[in-house]
């Protein structure tokens, strides 16, 4: 025991007087979550909208402030033709333009369709579809609204609302996204690249040849990068928090405990790295080209898992930060306790078991050539 | 008087797919003795010595160090020896003194010892005031003799070299082998893999080795003899031209 202790007091004195590396650590979750924060902000407000029309009857009048005074747009003026939508779109001041057709209102009376047309200026295919979401939806209400006031025998209430994320703050996505890939990288990095410097510089040699067991080992390194791998998180945690509101609705204690999990088994996949790479060059590169690209785009922290084909959805299955995210909305956001995330635990609980057989197994062979 | 075996070899054989880095190697060890094995780069030395240490697994052949089998007990073995890789081995962002007890540490002395030995150790080299310096800060010279002294700090019955004092100034190498000399007086084995052939001229025996295989085997006088040569040097040469 007091060999292994040795051998984490060596581990700890290396990452304290590497203050560089000490910074980039803490720094990069400071910075990403600040950048994505402010700077790619996909929340919605003030987007600019004329309207056309065609009929100006007490309908389209009540839709059209209806949609105005949604908070989510700009009033940019009415026009009067089709031929002035394409010169509003290309000064940029106008997102979207609704069209009311002639006869709007006398359509609507006599229960036939009435047509509403939503233009918008796609060259942000992203905003646009959000924009024709939202107006679909304030007409969906004005819809049912008519309904109530027309007969009292039905009553429907279509209203779309965002559960969980009202707002569809976009600091919601992001936070366990970012905590995910951060989690994954820096665990991942740090050790490969500790463990590939002491194989470059030999000083592994002389801790092989020393009666230090390959378990022995392998933990000593890991250990001291549990608890920065740790740290980190509680860093994002308070800084989603304090900065962007994120609450945390589920249990403190499960989230900690599945922190803990997912660190352990990043710092598996790391030995593992490790154990292939010759160079601290190679582990970098193998950590953040085959951990960080997939985790930001197959994991679902951008883009969503239902819209990839069948071959990425299976491809995304193997990435521990998949499960990892839904166990992190799930308990933060939706307030889900161990019942509802016991399949994704046991799966990441089943990876680390299996990273960390295979980082000791291949640690072993290594030895025995 | 009987001469004690420490390192029985017989019939060593490594191969690496088709390359064959030991070919049949047969030698022993007599403890206290300081065993030179020499070679050109690539003649096998390290392998071997890699083999003795526990770090690799032989072919085939037997491999007794101090009394037990490489093949099955490579963790007892690793306990009663000591190691110094041609690589720089200390951590040159931890001091002198951490250095120390990392390793006395790794090895089961207590932290009395470990304090005790150290300034045994430091007063030794006469280098006391560097105790608290980073190793990075220590000139080369004094690293050297330094990852040598923490190689034998846990007393270990035999200490394996490889190529200690590759990079090294003529007067730092020569005071080296003092340490080495020192080591030996004290009853630790030595056994030494290196391509200076000055050196060879310090230890007890020598061991030639060229493509795998050992061509000559004895004391330094014995084979300058043999060999009608003045130095190692010209054995070396002769021996290895006749291969």
């Amino acid at each position: 025991m007091s060999r292994f202790i040795s051998l984490i007091i060596k581990e700890f004195n290396h990452i304290f007087r590497d203050k560089r590396t000490l910074l980039v650590l803490f720094g990069i979750p400071v910075m990403q979550i600040l950048i994505f924060g402010y700077v790619v902000n996909s929340d919605f407000k003030n987007i600019g909208i004329s309207v056309l029309d065609r009929s100006n009857d007490t309908h389209t009048a009540r839709i059209a402030t209806k949609i105005l005074s949604s908070g989510y747009f700009e009033y940019r003026g009415n026009i009067y033709s089709e031929e002035e939508i394409t010169g509003k779109f290309k000064s940029g001041k106008v997102k979207a333009v609704l069209v009311f057709e002639s006869d709007f209102g006398k359509h609507l009376n006599n229960s036939e369709t009435a047509h509403l047309q939503v233009i918008t200026d796609a060259s942000d295919p992203n905003i646009a579809r959000t924009i024709v979401g939202y107006i679909s939806g304030i007409v969906m209400a004005y819809q049912s609204e008519m309904l109530q006031a027309g007969t009292d025998a039905v009553l429907i209430d279509a209203q779309p609302r965002m559960v969980f994320n009202e707002n569809l703050a976009s600091a919601y996505m992001f936070v366990p996204g970012i905590m995910a890939m951060i989690l994954m990288l820096i665990s991942a990095l740090l050790t490969s690249i500790s463990v590939t410097r002491e194989k470059e510089l030999g000083t592994m040699e002389v801790i092989l040849v020393s009666p230090l067991k390959p378990t022995q080992i392998i933990l000593g390194k890991v250990t001291p990068y549990i608890l920065l791998a740790f740290l980190n998180a509680m860093l994002i945690l308070l800084l989603g928090f304090f900065v962007f509101g994120l609450p945390v609705n589920g249990s403190l204690i499960l989230l900690l405990g599945e922190l803990l999990l997912y660190i352990t088994l990043s710092l598996s996949l790391g030995i593992l790295i490790s154990t292939i790479a010759k160079s601290q060059q190679i582990a970098m590169f193998i950590s953040l080209f085959a951990l960080m690209l997939p985790t930001i785009l197959l994991s679902g922290f951008i883009f969503p898992i239902e819209n990839m084909p069948k071959v990425l959805q299976w491809l995304s299955a193997i990435l521990p930060p998949r499960w990892f995210l839904i166990i992190l909305k799930d308990i933060m956001l939706k307030g889900n306790g161990l019942a509802q995330v016991w399949n994704e635990t046991l799966i990441l609980a089943g990876m680390t078991i299996f990273f960390l057989f295979a980082a000791v197994r291949k640690f072993t062979i290594r030895l025995q050539v | 008087m009987e001469k004690k075996v420490i390192i029985d070899v017989k019939d060593l054989v490594k191969r690496f797919g088709k390359f064959v880095a030991n070919d049949h190697l047969t030698f022993s060890v007599y403890s206290g003795e300081i065993f030179g094995f020499l070679g050109a780069n690539g003649a096998g030395k390290t392998t071997a010595l890699r083999i003795l240490c526990g770090l690799s697994k032989p072919t085939s052949g037997k491999v007794l160090v101090a009394g037990l089998d490489a093949r099955t007990h490579a963790d007892k073995i690793k306990r009663s020896i000591g190691y110094m890789c041609q690589r720089f081995s200390l951590y040159e962002d931890l001091t002198v003194f951490e250095n120390i007890q990392l390793y006395g540490g790794i090895y089961g002395l207590s932290a009395k010892e470990i304090s005790s030995r150290s300034e045994e150790l430091l007063n030794r080299l006469g280098i006391t005031d560097l105790k608290n310096r980073l190793i990075g800060s220590v000139p080369l010279g004094w690293r050297q003799k330094l990852a040598f002294s923490i190689a034998i700090f846990h007393k270990p019955g035999i200490v394996f070299l490889d190529e200690p004092t590759g990079g090294v100034d003529p007067v730092t190498r020569r005071q080296f082998w003092d340490l080495i000399h020192e080591a030996s007086k004290d009853g630790i084995t030595v056994f030494v893999t290196t391509h200076y052939m000055d050196e060879a001229e310090y230890c007890d025996r020598v061991c030639i080795l060229s493509e795998g295989r050992i061509q000559a085997l004895g004391n330094p006088l014995d084979l300058k003899e043999q060999y009608k040569a003045a130095s190692m040097d010209e054995v070396f040469l002769k021996v290895v031209r006749n291969t």
